[in-house]
């Protein structure tokens, strides 16, 4: 591990764009701005970017808050207004924050919704979470109902169905809350700028199929998909953003270096992982510190996208605006099925040449962790990589176990390392041994080509001394 | 002799086990963990040296004259005194340190008697373990023992003026102090003693026979080659990174020597769940682990045998005597306690209650294996609720339930599990 800590511009960048955002939100009110919440799965950022309104994500403000510290307080003060100890709490940190004076993770007040748009329904908790917000801002909703992707397609009819809402629901409301006309060439505009950021975007992610990897596709993802999945999809900063991410990492590329992590450039890379499930953002640091220490990188991971499959072709398109926009909503990894999304590791594991992949479940949120450990059998049968299970929390701070978490990421690494010099190691053992194969004694292959090893010889057995 | 060692530092005890250079099992030690875990390996590992030196000393003895009674007799007969010999030397430095703390102790006006009681406790002590009515093998663990035996005569010689609980705090500065110690227990530093000693009842030829297999023994040098940790405390051992194991492959490896056949492993230790998936090599292929709460791990019955007074060895046989099991579905350790006390209000009976705490336990691990893959043949149990009848009774009913005839594996020597897995690992590197 090189120790010297290096800061990249496209960091210094992404930084600024986030932090900016919620300065500008802060002064909203002033700059006489509309506000809408709305959530990271299916947004419509370049629409609400061409009603010119500027969108509050609370997802990403209980993650910010979780990462700073803050949300153990708000969920605390959202548990004593009477929310159960099981609910998301992605909810009741926002809740808490709300209750507290709606102060954002950056320590500047967030204005308060003029609408709030529900425009994914894929996740059922999104819908009380709002109602709630609804409860106390008296404010009104406009709710896209976002066909669940059940049969693992997305069909014409489906698309009408999402658009035809887009006409009659979600554009109305935002022409009455703004006092503006639709206009349909900036929507254009600001979907041929998302198209640019996300083919960079891709690259990037594309680039952890190399050795060594030079990106973490997950610890250094959940940095990268900021700006595309917040505010900056569709913007000329957004798309600055990705160029220079891009460059950065075609840079390191070229110079064989591996992902920098906190402690600066990581180690020898040991371990390729995949990793399917959102981070524990209470200890973050922590969590990404027990695989870089051990020179596991994450080459792929669901998680970074759950704002949009731009990796797997998607793109926004500038021809079909409301189209587009509808198949962006119903294509988010949330939305698959336990089919797709099994068949999406898969492909990651083998495309990626993964080491193994992990499952971080995340308790508070059902609608994530349901069915993970049928897909992580799945995966494991059908690609023979072994998976691993760990569980911790999104925000709440109780949930994550250090020593527990870290004790099992160890013995996964080690069981993978083990797997793959079970080999060698069996075979000086069994040179003498009577248990080997009568092929391997004559010097013949294994018919599977050496893969399976031999048994061992019986030994460990409590003897009595002779 | 080239010798291999693996150490498990699980948070109720720490084993040790030495292998040669075959994988082959010379020695096993196993104490107390404690405060300090560098102790704690160092003293299993003695032990497991001492073991190994009395199996060198057997064959010596064996090849000598062959295998006959009186040998079998005095290798017996020299074990248990060369035990006696090492409990009388860690009884005589308690008794110094315990001693010493009494003079520490000035705020007492009645200083002199209190340390003549002190010393008198001691001495009992020492007069009972040297007894020959004393119990054939003593503890493996001294401090059990001693606490149970200081106690006891604690309550004898409190009066109003020394109370039980100042003799007991006393003994804990003592033994704690003690346990931060090396003394030396080794095979060489009392071997010779305990020869003399069995000389007494087994004459002079015997002795000589024994002295010379004894150095014969102590001839062949036993060179530790390679040394591998796991466990709960394995963190805290100074030793590099490679010599340290998850205790999940030492376990799966551990079950795979003992009995090769296993492909599913569980283990129940004093804080954590485990259930292993191996292959027919003894490669961990999944597993999985309690997470963030202990419940159902051995702790809960050790907090359950404090709330009824027992010692945890107790619980088992007890639970076993129950007719009509209650149905109990919390394993929360730290309700554990109200539960009992509630159900026993109720009029429920004590064996009937731990029967349903033992189902309970298992049942818990039931959801674990399952998570890990099931229960596929043969499955073994391993860790130190293993030695609970209660426990395996509800495991063997639960198996049967949920996966049909398995054929499962129990072994004496299970809390063994990880540190063997550990050794066989220190034949590899």
């Amino acid at each position: 591990m090189n120790k010297g800590v290096r800061k990249e511009p496209s960091m210094v960048k992404q930084k600024e764009l986030i932090a900016n955002h919620f300065t500008r939100l802060s002064k909203a009110r002033a700059l006489g701005k509309k506000v809408v919440y709305t959530f990271v799965p299916g947004n419509l950022t370049e629409l609400l970017a061409a009603f010119d309104v500027l969108p509050v994500l609370p997802e990403i403000n209980a993650l910010q808050s979780g990462m700073r510290k803050l949300s153990a307080r708000y969920i605390a003060e959202a548990e004593r207004a009477g929310h159960s100890e099981d609910v998301c709490t992605y909810v009741k940190c926002d809740i808490g924050m709300g209750m507290t004076g709606n102060v954002g993770p950056t320590g500047e007040p967030l204005p308060e919704p003029d609408l709030l748009l529900l425009s994914y329904t894929g996740c059922f908790v999104f819908m009380k979470w709002f109602e709630l917000l609804r409860e106390r801002y008296k404010c009104p909703v406009a709710m896209l109902h976002v066909p669940y992707q059940g049969e693992g397609v997305v069909t014409p009819e489906m698309t009408a169905y999402v658009v035809e809402q887009l006409k009659t629901e979600v554009i109305p409301k935002l022409e009455a809350v703004t006092g503006r006309r639709y206009d349909e060439a900036r929507l254009r505009a600001a979907l041929a700028l998302s198209a640019k950021a996300e083919d960079d975007f891709v690259w990037v992610l594309d680039s952890a199929k190399n050795r060594p990897s030079p990106i973490d596709a997950y610890f250094g993802g959940v940095y990268y998909i900021g700006p595309i999945f917040t505010a900056f999809r569709g913007t000329a900063e957004g798309a600055d953003y990705y160029a220079t991410l891009r460059r950065e990492v075609e840079e390191r590329l070229a110079a064989g270096e591996s992902p920098l992590t906190p402690e600066g450039q990581m180690g020898r890379e040991k371990y390729r992982l995949v990793v399917e499930g959102p981070p524990n953002w209470t200890s973050f640091r922590e969590f990404w510190k027990m695989f870089y220490d051990e020179g596991a990188v994450v080459v792929a991971s669901t998680y970074t996208k759950v704002g949009g499959l731009y990796d797997q072709g998607f793109r926004h398109n500038p021809e079909r605006p409301l189209e587009t926009l509808a198949e962006y909503c119903m294509g988010c990894y949330t939305n698959l099925n336990l089919p797709s999304r099994t068949a999406l590791i898969e492909k990651y594991v083998r495309d990626f040449h993964a080491d193994g992949f992990l499952f971080n479940s995340v308790k508070s949120c059902n609608s994530f962790s349901a069915g993970q450990l049928l897909m992580l059998r799945e995966i494991e049968k059908r690609t023979g990589v072994p998976g691993g299970f760990i569980e911790s929390d999104l925000v709440d701070p109780r949930y994550f176990s250090e020593a527990n978490i870290k004790n099992r990421i160890e013995s996964y690494l080690q069981m993978i390392e083990q797997k793959r010099r079970g080999t060698t190691e069996f075979r000086e053992q069994s040179a003498e041994s009577p248990a080997v194969s009568r092929r391997e004694r004559n010097g013949e292959p294994d018919g599977d080509g050496g893969r399976t090893p031999p048994i061992p010889p019986k030994h460990g057995g409590f003897r009595e001394p002779t | 002799m080239k010798g291999f060692v693996g150490i498990d530092l699980g948070s109720t005890t720490t084993k040790a086990i030495i292998a040669d250079a075959d994988g082959i099992v010379l020695g096993r030690g196993i104490t107390n963990s404690r405060s300090n875990y560098q102790h704690a390996a160092a003293i299993s590992t003695e032990e497991a040296r001492i073991e190994a030196r009395f199996a060198m000393l057997r064959r010596a003895l064996l090849q000598a004259g062959g295998a006959n009674e009186l040998h079998e007799k005095l290798f017996v007969a020299l074990q248990h005194r060369f035990r006696l010999e090492q409990n009388i030397a860690q009884l005589d430095r308690l008794a110094e340190l315990a001693v010493a703390e009494t003079h520490a102790a000035t705020f007492h006006a009645h200083n002199g008697r209190f340390t003549t009681r002190v010393a008198e406790i001691f001495s009992e002590m020492r007069r009972r373990a040297l007894s020959p009515l004393a119990p054939a093998r003593p503890s493996e663990f001294f401090r059990d023992d001693a606490i149970s035996q200081f106690s006891t005569l604690a309550i004898a010689g409190a009066d109003a003026a020394i109370s039980f609980e100042t003799l007991m705090g006393i003994f804990d500065k003592a033994i704690v102090a003690i346990e931060g110690e090396r003394l030396d227990l080794t095979f060489e530093g009392h071997i010779h003693r305990s020869i003399e000693a069995v000389a007494n009842s087994f004459g002079r030829n015997a002795a000589a026979e024994l002295s010379r297999a004894a150095e014969a023994a102590l001839a062949e040098p036993l060179e530790i080659n390679a040394t591998i940790c796991t466990g709960y405390g394995r963190q805290r051992l100074p030793f590099p990174k490679e010599q340290i194991r998850s205790e999940i492959l030492c376990h799966g490896q551990g079950a795979h020597a003992l009995f090769p056949d296993t492909r599913t492993v569980l283990d129940i230790g004093g804080q954590d769940t485990k259930a292993i998936q191996v292959d027919e090599n003894g490669i961990v292929t999944s597993f999985q682990m309690n997470d963030r709460c202990a419940a159902g791990c051995g702790r809960y019955l050790g907090y359950i045998a404090d709330e009824m007074s027992l010692g945890i060895h107790e619980l088992g046989p007890l639970a076993d005597t129950s007719t009509r099991r209650v149905k109990i579905t919390s394993t929360c350790t730290v309700f554990a306690g109200a539960e009992l006390r509630d159900r026993l209000t109720l009029g429920q009976k004590r064996e009937d209650i731990l029967a349903g705490m033992h189902r309970a336990m298992v049942l818990r691990s039931m959801a674990l294996l399952a998570r890990s893959g099931g229960i596929r043949n043969e499955f073994t149990f391993t860790g130190g609720v293993a030695k609970n009848v209660a426990a395996v009774r509800a495991l063997r009913a639960l198996v049967a339930e949920n996966y049909g005839e398995r054929t499962i594996n129990i072994s004496p020597d299970s809390i063994y599990t990880g540190a063997l897995g550990a050794a066989l690992f220190a034949v590899r590197t």
